[in-house]
């Protein structure tokens, strides 16, 4: 699971909906280097909740971005800054761990990078 | 008359391992799907630029595999743990998600500029389980499925419908969760190539695409 699909996945538990962000306990991480896309980064960084991007980096141990985000006018040229981003947000994997929810304390295991997000009957 | 899939047992189970690997290694399988998909990522319409998709079902991650050649950065949900398995082994570029499409979605409003989703839908229709009313689950995956897409975001769902009122039920419970659109069938005429594809959009409705055919 890529830093940048946890910054999507919100808590559904019945009772809980909308949670996010989820913690995130890292058990085994895996930095992968993937083609650098600037087009793709300049066009998601507009859906990104930043700071809990930022929050998840610093969780498992990539303390890479600044703390507040570039203006959007300058990031292209920001190449330093364009290419932390695509380290965090595309190139790290959590591969082992868990997704917990802070407010019900939901458990969301990641195996083999996956995480499951299935609901037991009572909790839909 | 062979069996449908989806009378022989729910999807985590029938494609298990056995079946999942047969699934992954079928060259006549692989073909059909990577047409389907190339299909839906053209009914998809989407900008001349690399997107963020949802894959619901996305099984081996066949369909995924396309959208990577297309340049689109990619997320899957399937309910096979044996096809997500099949998937990591052939190590497609998206990510996975272990998740029953009927319990909904489980991401963030606005996020996806479009979801395909290749012969999955259909198995919403099933009541495998005493809890399952396909009503309901039809109308929860919708409804978060609209939430989680950037408004005016499409959905093209390839699909088999059983019946008539099968396909009525997706629809009208699509319809219910603010989705505008129809059904787009290509080569209407030929029981072998004929496909069709539920064409969803998430807000200002569009112009429907046409079908392909043969003359
Ligand atoms: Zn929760």
């Amino acid at each position: 699971m890529r830093l940048l699909t946890h910054n999507q996945l919100i808590c559904v538990k019945k009772g809980c909906k909308d949670n996010f962000p989820l913690k995130i306990e890292c058990e085994k991480l895996e930095q992968e280097e993937t083609e650098y896309n600037e087009e793709f980064l300049l066009h998601v960084v507009d859906k990104l909740a930043y700071p809990e991007l930022r929050q998840a980096g610093i969780q498992v141990g990539i303390a890479d971005l600044p703390e507040s985000l570039p203006e959007k006018e300058s990031m292209a040229s920001d190449e330093l800054f364009l290419k932390s981003l695509h380290k965090v947000l595309l190139d790290t994997h959590v591969e082992e761990g868990a997704l917990i929810c802070e407010k019900c304390g939901r458990k969301y295991p990641i195996t083999k990078g996956i995480p499951n997000m299935l609901l037991n009957e009572d909790e839909v | 008359m062979a069996k449908r899939p989806e009378h022989i047992a729910p999807p985590e189970l029938f494609y298990d391992e056995k079946e999942a690997r047969k699934y992954g290694n079928s060259t006549r399988m692989m073909a059909v799907q990577s047409t389907m998909s190339a299909r839906a990522i053209e009914l998809l319409n989407l900008p001349d630029r690399p997107c963020y998709l949802l894959d619901v079902g996305c099984g081996s991650g066949l369909s995924g595999e396309v959208l990577s050649e297309y340049g689109h950065v990619w997320v899957g949900t399937d309910i096979s743990s044996a096809m997500l398995g099949v998937a990591v082994e052939r190590e497609v570029e998206g990510d996975l998600c272990y998740a029953d499409m009927g319990q909904g979605m489980f991401f963030r409003n606005g996020i996806f500029d479009g979801c395909i989703s290749i012969s999955a839908l259909q198995w919403l229709c099933n009541a495998d389980k005493k809890c399952h009313r396909p009503k309901e689950r039809l109308e929860k995956f919708f409804q978060t499925l609209y939430n989680c897409l950037v408004p005016g975001a499409r959905a093209i769902f390839q699909l088999y419908p059983e019946t008539p009122q099968s396909m009525q039920l997706i629809t009208e419970c699509a319809m219910r969760c603010g989705f505008s659109g129809g059904l787009v069938i290509d080569y209407p005429n030929s029981t072998k190539a004929k496909k069709m594809f539920l064409c969803l959009d998430a807000g200002t409705p569009r112009k429907l695409p046409e079908g392909l055919s043969n003359g």
